[in-house]
């Protein structure tokens, strides 16, 4: 399916669109106030952008310093090609242990390589336990916003599905806080019970082999401290020189992503230590696509992205249709310049124009990823690769681009305007007069006026 | 001083009002006003949608066009935005670091109306008069593709009998170019939006400094059978009693 008509899909669900207008307005505005309290908020911006370029810039070598740091501290590293060798790495891990159940810290990464299924198929059943990827799980969804992945929920219809799986029987209130309790009392016993826990990275500290996880709920510190096992599945593009990157970073997501000064939880991990948290640490290091979007000169500032979300909420787009109409992990802005970059030019050939182009992404990101400059860089790349479709398009702009060439046939398509007018133009015209009128074709063009007034 | 007009083919072809009040205005205000008329489209639809090489060989010809001109006013933030911007962009991505460079240069000479009457001629206050209540939209890319600021309100604030109103959301309008057709449901639901927050505010006009913008507000209000017009921000500086 094309975004186009994703989109129409999801314009037509009233409810869906109450619940994202809502959503998005509320962090919007929780993150501008957020923002307006650093007065150097422009210069940490432009510093989060040059300690990601430079990370990039040397990425093979922070990835060989963060392999040889987490191995000095008895964790072991795996390298991962793709989604299929990641997934069978994790899984080979858990089979080691004989684990048929594992939980799992929210992890765009691990949605992009599709774990849970694979487990699945493995017959390893992983357990959610962010609040809103429960609620997906439960509900045989999936993610629509990269920080609130159940944004196109309300708390009325998360009331009826705890009633119909968690706390089946019971009768709930839709007050937030009882319906929280409620998955708190389910996950807890999770917690309690299994030993084996996955999770993604925000970030990784080269120098030190530090892998962290910043997160609102403390499942993110329940997973990572209580089991006996952990693998941790991580971009390579998610790596750090040096702990004190770390201090920028830590002030650029909480305000970009919830709008908090400070996330409520910041968990933080060398390797392992006897006696304290899990006894066996793994790290998988996913390339899935990203060396290729980091051959792209132009392409390759959108690995800089460090999945805060802002973009999303400011953008008119993505704030009227949801997540789902982008039909990826990544959906908005950065999803339209990522998806099509990470998974293939046809494989997602409509993303880079699911954009009116307006910049209020590029004025919100934190590591200042001008994502209109690469939407227009992948119409480009779209356009000359992607062959076949668009027929009518190609004719019409070269034909336009021919006629533009020269003054004299400039000039004569000018005279067309007339047929701008009336039901015929209407009914070519279709897509945008469907909802709005033509203009008026003028009686004389600037250019006709401007030579009868010279030669008066 | 001498200035040239660089219209945009849509204000030239579909909106000339706004092209004789640039000229207007600009007269009045005590500049020499040349319209190049070799002049056609400065490549943006093309280049904003993935036409790469066509798109620049039309902000080529600009550089010849306009290769004498030492200052350029242009009524189109977009195609201002885009001669700043992207277009030396996708010259450096397609390797031509040479025409790049020239149209850095051009882009250096080119200056958005407002910019021009504010940063070069240093006037707020031009002499108009327009009585009636007015909400200015800023364009993205003027807002903040140019960052334009307050340009335009000020010039807007100095007009006599015109009171000026603003619009609670600075969103998109949902134009966007070809995104107003590709995207057409998307782009009626952002203008749905727009047009609501516009009325809101009781305004008699609604203004900007993009005819792209304003035909879609206008096309959306005529269809609505709404009391209220549009008007370039040139139209209401140029207005006399």
């Amino acid at each position: 399916m094309s975004f186009p008509s994703n989109a129409a899909i999801a314009l037509d669900d009233e409810q869906l669109r109450r619940n994202l207008h809502k959503a998005t307005t509320t962090i919007r505005a929780k993150r501008a106030g957020a923002v307006a309290e650093l007065p150097d908020w422009d210069e940490l911006r432009e510093a989060g952008a040059a300690i990601k370029a430079g990370a990039l810039a040397t990425l093979p070598e922070q990835l060989e310093r963060l392999e040889a740091a987490v191995t000095a501290r008895g964790g072991t590293v795996h390298w991962a090609r793709d989604a299929a060798e990641a997934n069978a790495t994790v899984a080979e891990i858990a089979e080691r242990h004989g684990a048929d159940e594992l939980i799992k810290v929210k992890s765009i990464t691990t949605d992009e390589i599709e774990l849970n299924d694979a487990l699945g198929q493995r017959g390893i059943t992983a357990h959610e336990t962010d609040l809103a990827e429960l609620v997906n799980q439960l509900a045989g969804d999936w993610s629509s916003h990269i920080l609130v992945p159940a944004i196109h929920r309300n708390r009325d219809e998360i009331r009826s599905l705890f009633e119909r799986t968690i706390a089946s029987g019971q009768r709930l209130d839709d007050d937030p806080s009882a319906l929280t309790a409620t998955a708190r009392a389910h996950l807890r016993e999770l917690f309690l019970r299994v030993p084996f826990a996955v999770s993604g990275a925000n970030f990784a500290v080269a120098e030190t082999g530090t892998t962290m996880v910043v997160e609102s709920e403390g499942n993110g510190r329940m997973c990572t401290t209580l089991p006996q096992v952990l693998v941790t599945v991580m971009g390579i593009e998610k790596v750090l020189p040096s702990w004190r990157d770390l201090e920028v970073f830590l002030q650029l997501l909480p305000r970009s992503s919830t709008g908090e000064r400070m996330n409520p939880y910041t968990s933080l991990w060398s390797g392992v230590r006897a006696g304290d948290g899990p006894q066996e640490f793994h790290l998988v290091l996913l390339d899935n696509g990203r060396t290729n979007v980091l051959a792209d000169e132009v392409g390759r500032e959108a690995l800089h992205c460090i999945r805060c979300s802002a973009c999303l909420n400011v953008c008119p787009v993505y704030s009227r249709v949801g997540g789902h109409a982008y039909d990826s992990v990544y959906p908005g802005p950065i999803g339209a310049i990522l998806t099509p970059q990470l998974h293939g030019l046809d494989a997602a050939p409509t993303l880079p124009w699911a954009s009116s182009l307006c910049g209020a992404c590029l004025e919100v990101c934190p590591v200042q990823i001008d994502i209109p400059k690469l939407l227009v860089h992948l119409r480009g790349r779209v356009t000359r690769e992607v062959r076949g479709g668009r027929r009518a398009e190609r004719t019409g702009m070269k034909l336009i681009a021919w006629a533009f060439a020269t003054r004299r046939r400039y000039e004569m398509a000018q005279r067309l305007r007339r047929l701008g007018r009336g039901p015929l133009a209407n009914a070519a015209a279709a897509p945008w007069a469907r909802s709005r009128e033509l203009p008026e074709p003028p009686a004389q063009t600037f250019r006709e006026w401007w030579r009868e007034r010279r030669e008066d | 001083m001498p200035v040239a007009l660089l219209l945009a083919c849509f204000n030239d072809t579909l909106f000339p009002q706004v092209g004789r009040t640039t000229v207007e205005l600009l007269e009045r205000l005590g500049c020499q006003v040349s319209f190049p008329a070799e002049q056609t489209c400065c490549g943006q639809m093309h280049g904003n949608s993935g036409f790469r090489d066509e798109a620049l060989a039309l902000a080529a010809r600009l550089l010849w066009v306009f290769r004498d001109e030492q200052a350029i006013v242009c009524p189109s933030a977009s195609c201002v935005g885009w001669m700043r911007e992207l277009a030396p962009a996708l010259a450096r991505e397609a390797g031509d670091a040479e025409l790049a460079g020239q149209l850095d240069q051009l882009a250096a000479r080119t200056f958005e109306l407002t910019e021009f009457l504010c940063d070069e001629l240093a006037v707020e206050d031009v002499g108009a008069t327009f009585p009636h209540r007015v909400a200015y939209h800023p364009t993205c890319h003027s807002q903040r593709g140019l960052k334009l600021g307050d340009r335009p309100r000020r010039l807007l604030g100095a007009v006599r009998g015109l009171e000026l109103l603003e619009i609670p959301s600075e969103d998109c309008c949902g134009f966007g170019g070809t995104f107003a057709v590709k995207n057409a449901d998307v782009s009626t639901a952002m203008l749905e939006d727009k047009l609501r927050d516009i009325e809101a505010t009781g305004a008699e006009v609604c203004a900007a400094v993009d005819s792209s913008c304003l035909m879609q507000i206008s096309g959306g209000l005529r269809r609505q059978r709404s009391g209220m017009r549009t008007l370039h921000v040139a139209e209401i500086l140029a207005a006399r009693p």
